[in-house]
């Protein structure tokens, strides 16, 4: 992955779940912030984390890397 | 109360992000106009966010100044976060995802006036600032537009004998402050600003409009596209009535400017107790005074 599509860690350190203002798990492999509290999976593209609830991945699903 | 259909307002976003810097003037001149208000404020904002920034006009603007070292951004469009560079995410200004206490200062040029939930898209604001950091916003005031509002209600009333809401409603001004206060923001400030625009044509505007992704995204818009005869008719009219004499057409924006602090008791200026002068208003005022029968602290005087 090139450099400049790594998500700022400053990003990491102040991101919290919109819904549920809870905190984010980073899962590097899976370029993912996931909300526990609120079973969502949130994006990260090009290192831009998405955190739109009608973007994010319910927890339930199959994960998109394990898909492949 | 739902006024904005969100979907349709990150989709306007989504579809002007690759050619916004072509008509993205405004948003420039009203983005330099607020950050030129930190330079009256005689202190050091380290962290800052720009909320709803789209392609980051405000970034170059903040950083270096007032002691700025990272600007995040914020966009409702994932296509216009992706545009630009530095920290950015994708985010509803409805849902805000930061920690508390994470912003020293949070900007917002003209993106506020999309919100369903302003008071509540306040309260995040809030939060996420640290006590005494500042939030600093410019929002479209009620008399934006009022030359295309007023030639599209008229075209359409000759045209279709109705008329459909095409120009968001939008605050002004006495709203503005107030709304800072229910939020909680302390030292609440708000101030009106006039910009008028000289375009080559009505049409130049509508273009403009659409390429910086500001139209009618209000739920109650019509979900057909409007009339050709309407638009032309409408067109036609603007420029009968709001041609100048060098042949430009004007268009009035109002913007509004909000400041407000996010409360810290210890070092903001508070309001005295309640009783707790130790002069007479009577002796300052060379007057008799009269008593009311009652107390400072409710009781009634023997």
């Amino acid at each position: 992955m090139p450099e400049s599509a790594k998500v700022d860690p400053k990003l990491l350190e102040i991101l919290v779940c919109p819904l549920t203002k809870g905190p984010l798990r980073y899962d590097a492999d899976a370029q993912e912030l996931i909300s526990d509290q609120a079973g969502l999976a949130y994006p990260i593209r090009d290192g831009i984390p998405i955190m739109l609830v009608d973007e994010a991945r319910h927890l339930d699903d199959t994960p998109p890397h394990a898909a492949r | 109360m739902t006024v904005f259909d969100r979907r349709v307002v990150r989709l306007h976003r989504d579809r002007a992000a690759p050619r916004v810097g072509d008509h993205d003037y405004l948003l420039r001149e009203v983005g330099e106009r607020l950050a030129d208000r930190l330079d009256l404020i005689r202190r050091d904002f380290r962290r800052a966010l720009d909320l709803g920034g789209r392609s980051g006009i405000m970034a170059p603007l903040l950083l270096g100044r007032s002691g700025i070292e990272t600007v995040v951004r914020t966009d409702l469009s994932p296509a216009m976060a992706a545009l630009g560079d530095g920290p950015r995410v994708a985010a509803d200004e409805e849902l805000l995802p930061f920690a508390p206490g994470s912003f020293d200062l949070v900007v917002s040029n003209l993106s506020l006036h999309f919100v369903n939930d302003l008071p509540g898209a306040l309260i995040q604001v809030r939060q996420a600032l640290r006590p005494d950091g500042l939030f600093l916003a410019t929002l479209f005031g009620g008399d934006t537009l009022f030359e295309l509002r007023r030639s599209l209600m008229e075209a359409e009333m000759e045209v279709t004998g109705g008329v459909s809401p095409r120009i968001s409603p939008m605050a002004d001004l006495r709203d503005a402050a107030g709304l800072l206060q229910r939020a909680g923001f302390a030292l609440p400030v708000a101030d009106s600003d006039t910009i008028t625009v000289g375009y080559s044509s009505p049409l130049r505007l509508i273009q403009d409009l659409r390429g910086m992704g500001e139209t009618n995204a209000t739920l109650a818009r019509l979900k057909r596209p409007t009339r050709r005869a309407v638009l032309t008719r409408a067109l036609e009219r603007y420029a009968e009535l709001f041609t100048e004499p060098d042949g430009t057409v004007t268009a009035t924006f109002q913007v509004l400017h909000m400041a407000g602090w996010a409360p810290d008791a210890s070092v903001q200026q508070q309001p005295a107790r309640r009783g707790s002068a130790n002069t007479r208003l009577a002796e300052a005022l060379r007057t008799t005074e009269i008593g009311t029968g009652v107390t400072p602290d409710g009781r009634s005087r023997s």
